[in-house]
């Protein structure tokens, strides 16, 4: 499994042509105690770039984007009861979604762990 | 030394303790009381009114909705009710009471005058469906504020009705969607700049536009090369905030409007800040094609907890053709005929519709035109001086202690803003606001704009006396102080206010909507 990260501080851990989809650690940080999630409709087809999610915190609700375009899968049902599982683990059991892809091809855009770390430290 | 105070004079405080351990039998502390909500404390067998028996009161017509129970409704003497929402104020914080520093939301002093105006029988007893011969003195008021608006802002038609900032978001872009389909060419994309308002990308989404977004410069403005390298055929139009929501008047305003009028697009300004220009600049000088202003903020009226707004739309000559109906329109004669639908079809063709059942709300036209009126073109121009002086003292006064990302770059316009740059590990912008509820004051705006890290947005309007805002900017020094000291005390505060610090997420993740009874 290969894990990616975007600018926008989504993650997408890739195994073969299904992933899955969360928010960054960085990103829970900032935007404070969760207080609701909306996860995309499953079967919903994005393209890369969209808006498939929202995220409340305390703070602010934020859009969260497809890291690549594809097919959404499966959803996490616990957020709707927890959300706060995005706060205590982003890149783990706060996952979003589950999601086939339509063109690995776009990953190749997408940072690694190490430049992630780089760029969030750059912030 | 203070000069609301200039004698130093403080009462004696005796010699006793000072603690806020004493427990009171009531859990009132003196002046500062508790209350109860009206389901805890009446009872269903008394009451403020008595109510006559309806004798044969025939029943059967309810069929299965009668009652068998009584609703569990609480009664109170009058007294009784008296109080309750009396000592229920005295919790609250108002203009009335203080500096209210909200940024972006303009709390400014309502003045009396324009109460007493809008409390006039002709303007506040009439009925939207009074015969029009009847309420002539009414509809002549709200065509004369439109008259001003529109000579105001340099534009060229008005749609008076939209009963709120995003209200009138929504009517100008519906003009520039009628404006676009009459020429055969319906658009895709509304851009929005990253400094607009939170309710602009809403507004276009709501309006059937797909929005992108803009980023802003190091600076806090629109950054120009951006928005006009994605200027295309399929772009409606753009929604810029003047000033924008950093505080910050967008210069290139100008610049933006021709080149997207180039491509035949149109530009929506979101004209919330109007009170930052007004008597000054005319956004129709801009290029402008529409824009809303917040007759609540600009030209005062009372406005916080959802209303009542205001929110007439400025429409340039290419886009006064679609303006939404009723209108007022005066005759040759010196009456005032509202067109409606019946005479849309001579008068104003190509009217995109309707936004409200009918005319606005005119509690806030008679305050605004009284507003306007009873200040002058000299007046109008000073409230928008003072508001940005005092918004630039409070910057200039703070900015030593508190970091102000876009003080270096020159003046604010009508709010300061900082970030929470600088404070101890673990402090944040939460814990300065709540600690201002222990100094008294509401707090600013915070967390907003989103581009500023933990943002403290303050407007103190034109409202404020230099003693007041001395007095206020001393407290947010000291609050400044604490926190990049790290003060444990402000990790917890308010701690003086009647509740502490409330538990926020719990309460936005499992909100309590209803009151259940035990």
């Amino acid at each position: 499994m290969t894990r990616y990260f975007t600018k926008d501080h989504e993650w997408i851990a890739v195994e073969g042509s299904e992933a899955t989809v969360g928010i960054t650690h960085y990103a829970q940080s900032q935007l404070g105690d969760i207080t609701f999630v909306e996860v995309p409709a499953v079967d919903a087809s994005v393209a890369k770039g969209d808006s498939a999610s929202v995220v409340d915190s305390v703070k602010a609700a934020s859009d969260v984007y497809a890291p690549v375009s594809g097919t959404v899968t499966v959803v996490n049902a616990a957020l709707e009861d927890q959300p706060e599982l995005v706060n205590s683990d982003a890149e783990g059991e706060g996952w979003l979604w589950k999601m086939t892809l339509s063109d690995p091809s776009e990953l190749a855009g997408l940072m690694d762990e190490a430049a992630y770390q780089t760029f969030v430290a750059e912030l | 030394m203070n000069e609301l105070n200039p004698s130093g004079w403080r009462p004696a405080m005796g010699t006793a303790p000072i603690t806020r351990e004493i427990e009171t039998f009531t859990g009132n502390r003196a002046l500062q009381l508790e209350e109860a909500l009206l389901f805890e404390i009446g009872s269903s067998d008394r009451s403020g009114v008595d109510f006559d028996v309806v004798a044969d009161f025939d029943l059967s017509a309810l069929g299965p909705n009668v009652r068998k129970t009584a609703p569990n409704l609480p009664g109170l003497s009058e007294p009784e009710t008296v109080r309750h929402y009396t000592r229920l104020s005295r919790q609250n914080y108002a203009i009335d009471l203080g500096v209210f520093p909200l940024g972006s939301c303009t709390m400014k002093h309502n003045p009396r005058l324009d109460e007493k105006v809008a409390r006039m029988p002709g303007f506040a007893d009439v009925h939207p469906l009074q015969p029009v011969q009847t309420v002539q003195g009414a509809l002549s008021a709200i065509n004369e504020l439109a008259v001003w608006l529109i000579k105001l802002t340099g534009m060229h038609g008005v749609a008076m009705t939209p009963k709120a900032g995003a209200h009138g978001e929504l009517c100008g872009l519906l003009c520039i969607r009628a404006a676009l389909e009459a020429k055969g060419d319906p658009r895709e994309v509304i851009l929005v700049p990253e400094s607009a308002h939170g309710t602009n990308p809403a507004t276009a989404a709501f309006a059937g536009y797909r929005v992108e977004n803009i980023p802003a410069t190091a600076d806090g403005r629109v950054d120009v090369t951006a928005l006009t390298a994605r200027l295309g055929p399929d772009v409606a139009g753009v929604m810029i905030t003047n000033p924008n929501t950093c505080g910050l008047f967008e210069r290139d305003l100008k610049v933006i409007a021709d080149a997207v009028h180039a491509v035949g697009g149109y530009v929506y300004c979101d004209g919330a800040n109007f009170n930052a220009i007004v008597g000054r600049v005319r956004p129709g000088d801009l290029g402008v094609d529409a824009m809303h202003i917040n007759l609540h903020k600009t030209f005062s009226t009372p406005h916080g907890g959802g209303g009542p707004g205001s929110g007439p739309v400025v429409l340039s000559e290419a886009l006064s053709p679609f303006g939404p109906l009723p209108f007022t329109a005066r005759q040759v004669d010196g009456s005032i005929k509202l067109i409606e639908e019946e005479d849309a079809d001579l008068e104003h063709p190509q009217a995109f519709g309707r936004m409200c059942a009918f005319h606005g709300q005119m509690g806030m036209y008679t305050r605004a035109l009284a507003y306007i009126l009873s200040h002058g073109a000299d007046g109008l121009r000073q409230v928008s001086g003072d508001a940005v002086l005092n918004a630039n003292y409070v910057l200039r006064s703070l900015d030593d202690v508190l970091e102000a990302p876009f003080g270096p770059a020159g003046h604010c316009m009508h709010e300061a803003l900082f970030s929470d740059d600088g404070f101890a590990d673990g402090f944040s912008t939460l814990d300065l606001a709540k600690g201002l509820i222990d100094e008294g004051y509401h707090p600013m705006t915070v967390y907003f704009p989103l581009v500023v890290h933990g943002a403290m947005l303050v407007e103190p309007t034109e409202t404020e006396s230099k003693a007041g805002l001395d007095q206020f900017i001393g407290a947010m020094r000291s609050l400044a102080e604490r926190a990049k000291a790290g003060d444990e005390l402000l990790k917890s505060a308010p701690h003086l206010a009647p509740r502490r610090r409330l538990d926020e997420t719990l309460a936005a993740r499992k909100p309590k909507l209803v009151y259940k009874h035990a």
